[in-house]
């Protein structure tokens, strides 16, 4: 109990301190509560862990439990859309033509292709055949197929695999009727 | 109410349990029971105030006649029919045991603020035709995470007592309850009237609870799932609705995070005429969407799914979305987009002109994107949104949107050290231009006392001010003072104000203008404020209306807690966690107080801080305290 008050008297003799910071600006605090509670699920905090960036001049403060108050609800609806739009992660939908459901991968995770196509595979309880440069995708009816920045819809394989991380946006496994036409990358 | 009390009979000696002691002179005086006072009123004692029935005929022997007392009923329970509002019933319910009686046989709606302060029996003891039900479970902080789970509030005890208590049973509202399977089968299959369930902010249950509901509940009209947590036990629910016509007038599931039969879905809602609101999940598609609409164009309140697509559009023409929406004159309520792609947004402007409410809180759309829908929005009196839209959004909103009365602006990176997109200037912006403002939640980094205190100015008809800045103990960033100024503008100007959260730095000023102002407030919630027990004291002693007062972090200690003594009796609850609380002092208090039920959570065995409370929470209880704490709770 003593913590919580001495660091309050210590937060106003800051109000009134002359200092070349901006005001809101503190340093590193933890609170010692947090420590005692095991956090099944305390998002934030394995988020700071995991981020090897920070935005903010100063080092990012120990998230404080349940603070801001928001839903974990809400938390967890938000925190997809976060980890897509700041690359951490790579989180790119999937898709495979007469399947009900998407799932969703974080490309970040692969280093090449194989492990893309083995983990699609897994996913979705299909096989690929085996890619050829020319001709595609032979020894099968299912064919990896990705849209990519400029909305073209490509086959997986044709470009490099970092041009294909940084570029892809959605993959789609398509049934081989439907692929005629797909440029092999020109 | 306009009874000649004169011909009011004296009370026959129906024999009641023992005066409740609760000391809640408070209750009995007319002028609070008139407040927004919402708890059951619970007290079997008949207030001295009741004494005044004379009768006329009789020499004031307690035996009265049967034949006028059946007649005085007869009249009371046709003229108690036409009082709703519980606090109304309530006062009625205290004039005298007769008017107590005929109230307690006639109420049909039935609300409960705690579900620990009395038991179910009591319920059903006293009121019995009830039809609708409002059940209230945990805390608000344990949407927080700070509480552990399983803690309690289950309905299990209630649906059971109910069931043969009530088998017309109507209605049942829960929030923040423990709700399992095997209660939504009771009650699905002990009330063949059922109606209507609403849950909110609720847990323990799945998507095979909410088959059985779907299909024993024949006269179901209402089904809403509310930011409920529920567990995808891959049932197929929608498929168990029965096969003819339904009564289903809102069917609300955009929490369930599990995939939906889409086709049945359709049929659904195909056989469903009087449905006018219905809230899909993110596992909606905008195509899948687009069919519905077009096969419900009478909705009201339409929750869109995920507004996104997730297989590549055919190459025939995409759906005309926007024709689908222009087909749906009747939508006033407008929420959904859970994976928003932005470009299909302008698909929503037919019916931005009839909005009265759009939820956009889990959309991160930006303000390009966002000031060409809220220009056309000149209706809307509810917005809920992200800080993404930033403060050019809000002043957009501030631009168009007179008519609005609650604003909420969340976080789309809700932690303490985020950008934050918002602060001073969207509050000023939205305080000048939207004038009927009655309700805020806003989270921001960055505020200052001067913005706040043109809101009081501004907005007389704040009911519900609670803003979060969400670094800790920050100052007006501006002028780099506490914010007491601002929220002691708010409480001084704000006549109206019933509901106030509080943050940012503040010293015990503010609190001190709290207690002198805050005149109606009932609910108030502090989190790493205050310098001093004089904060807290300043609060109990003044603000004559406070029932809910949650507290965290804040340097508040025994003295405090001890001064408040003399109105628990008078609260819905009281929360304190990570504050300075010894052990010793709650036990005095849970002595000292018989009916209140002081439950200490959580503290460790550790002998070093054997004393130290790491939460309190503390609820008047008719019943005693509660059988089913769990192990790491003590009752005091």
């Amino acid at each position: 109990m003593e913590k919580v008050g001495d660091y309050d008297e210590l937060v106003n003799l800051k109000a009134t301190e002359l200092r070349l910071g901006l005001p809101g600006t503190e340093e590193t605090v933890s609170c010692g509560k947090s420590n005692k509670r095991a956090l099944p699920d305390d998002d934030t905090e394995k988020e700071i862990e995991s981020t090897g960036k920070t935005e903010t001049a100063s080092p990012p403060k120990a998230q404080i439990v349940g603070w801001p108050p928001v839903r974990s609800y809400r938390r967890n609806s938000i925190q997809t859309k976060k980890n897509e739009s700041e690359g951490q992660g790579n989180y790119v939908k999937v898709s495979m033509d007469g399947a009900p459901y998407l799932r969703k991968i974080d490309l970040t995770v692969y280093k090449k292709y194989p492990e893309l196509m083995k983990s699609l595979e897994n996913m979705f309880k299909f096989s690929v055949g085996e890619y050829f440069e020319r001709e595609g995708y032979k020894g099968s009816d299912f064919v990896p197929t990705y849209e990519d920045k400029d909305g073209d819809w490509m086959l997986v394989g044709d470009v490099p695999w970092e041009m294909f991380v940084s570029s892809c946006k959605r993959l789609r496994i398509m049934k081989g009727s439907e692929v005629k036409g797909l440029g092999c990358g020109v | 109410m306009t009874q000649d009390r004169s011909e009011m009979s004296e009370d026959d000696d129906d024999k009641q349990s023992p005066p409740l002691d609760l000391r809640s002179a408070a209750i009995a005086e007319p002028s609070s029971s008139s407040s927004s006072s919402s708890v059951v009123v619970v007290v079997d004692s008949t207030p001295n105030k009741s004494r005044n029935c004379i009768s006329s005929s009789s020499s004031g022997s307690l035996t009265s006649q049967p034949f006028p007392d059946h007649v005085l009923e007869n009249v009371l329970e046709n003229v108690l029919q036409f009082l709703d509002s519980r606090c109304d019933r309530n006062a009625a319910s205290l004039v005298c045991k007769s008017w107590w009686r005929v109230e307690a046989s006639t109420r049909s709606e039935v609300f409960i603020g705690n579900c620990y302060a009395l038991s179910p029996a009591r319920l059903t003891q006293r009121f019995k035709r009830v039809s609708s039900f409002v059940l209230k479970g945990k805390p608000r902080f344990a949407d927080f995470n700070l509480m552990p789970p399983d803690w309690g509030a289950n309905f299990a005890p209630w649906v059971s007592t109910m069931a043969k208590a009530y088998p017309w049973l109507e209605k049942v509202d829960l929030k923040r309850m423990f709700v399992t399977d095997d209660d939504l089968a009771l009650l699905a299959d002990s009330f063949p009237g059922f109606k209507e369930l609403i849950l909110v902010c609720c847990e323990g249950f799945g998507t095979s609870g909410i088959a059985i509901v779907a299909n024993k509940c024949r006269k179901l009209k209402v089904l809403d799932l509310i930011e409920s947590e529920v567990t995808d036990d891959e049932v197929d629910w929608i498929s168990c609705f029965p096969e003819d016509v339904t009564c289903l007038e809102s069917l609300a599931f955009d929490c369930v995070e599990a995939p939906i039969n889409f086709k049945a879905l359709e049929g659904l809602v195909a056989r469903s005429p009087f449905l006018k609101k219905l809230r899909l999940n993110r596992f909606v598609s905008l195509v899948e969407l687009h069919r519905l609409l077009l096969g419900a164009p009478q909705l009201t309140s339409l929750g869109t799914g995920s507004f996104s697509h997730d297989e590549e559009p055919q190459s025939e023409q995409e759906p005309d979305y926007a024709a689908a929406f222009s087909a749906c004159k009747s939508v006033v309520c407008l929420s959904g987009f859970r994976e928003l792609m932005p470009e299909y947004l302008p698909a929503i402007y037919p019916v931005c002109a009839n909005l009265t409410s759009l939820n956009f809180s889990y959309a991160n759309i930006s303000p390009d994107m966002f000031k060409p829908i809220i220009q056309n929005c000149h209706k809307l009196q509810v917005f809920w949104a992200l800080d993404s839209i930033c403060d050019e959004g809000l002043q957009a909103v501030a631009e168009t949107c007179k008519e609005l009365r609650e604003l909420r602006i969340f976080p789309f990176d809700p932690r303490e050290d985020s950008e934050g997109p918002v602060s001073e200037v969207g509050l000023q912006a939205i305080s000048e231009g939207c004038r009927k403002l009655e309700s805020i939640l806003y989270f921001c980094q960055r505020m200052t006392n001067a913005a706040v205190i043109a809101m009081s100015e501004n907005c007389p008809e704040l009911t519900v001010f609670r803003l979060c800045i969400m670094g800790r103990h920050r100052p007006d960033h501006v002028t780099g003072k506490p914010m007491d100024e601002g929220f002691g503008a708010i409480v001084k100007n704000c006549k109206k104000l019933t509901r106030l959260a509080v943050s940012g730095l503040l010293t015990d000023q503010a609190f001190r203008y709290m207690g002198e102002y805050g005149k109606l407030v009932r609910t108030l919630s502090v989190a790493f404020a205050g310098d001093s027990d004089m904060a807290l004291r300043h609060v109990l002693e003044g603000c004559p209306r406070l029932q809910k007062l949650e507290i965290r972090d804040s340097p508040f200690g025994d003295a405090a807690l001890r001064s408040g003594m003399h109105r628990y009796y008078n609260m819905r609850f009281v929360w304190m966690s990570a504050c300075s609380l010894s052990r010793g002092c709650c036990k005095d208090i849970a002595s000292a107080m018989p009916n209140l039920v002081v439950e200490v959570i959580g503290s460790d065995d550790d002998d070093e801080n054997r004393d130290y409370v790491e939460t309190l929470y503390m609820y008047r209880s008719l019943d005693g305290p509660r059988k089913d704490a769990p192990k790491f709770v003590a009752i005091l």
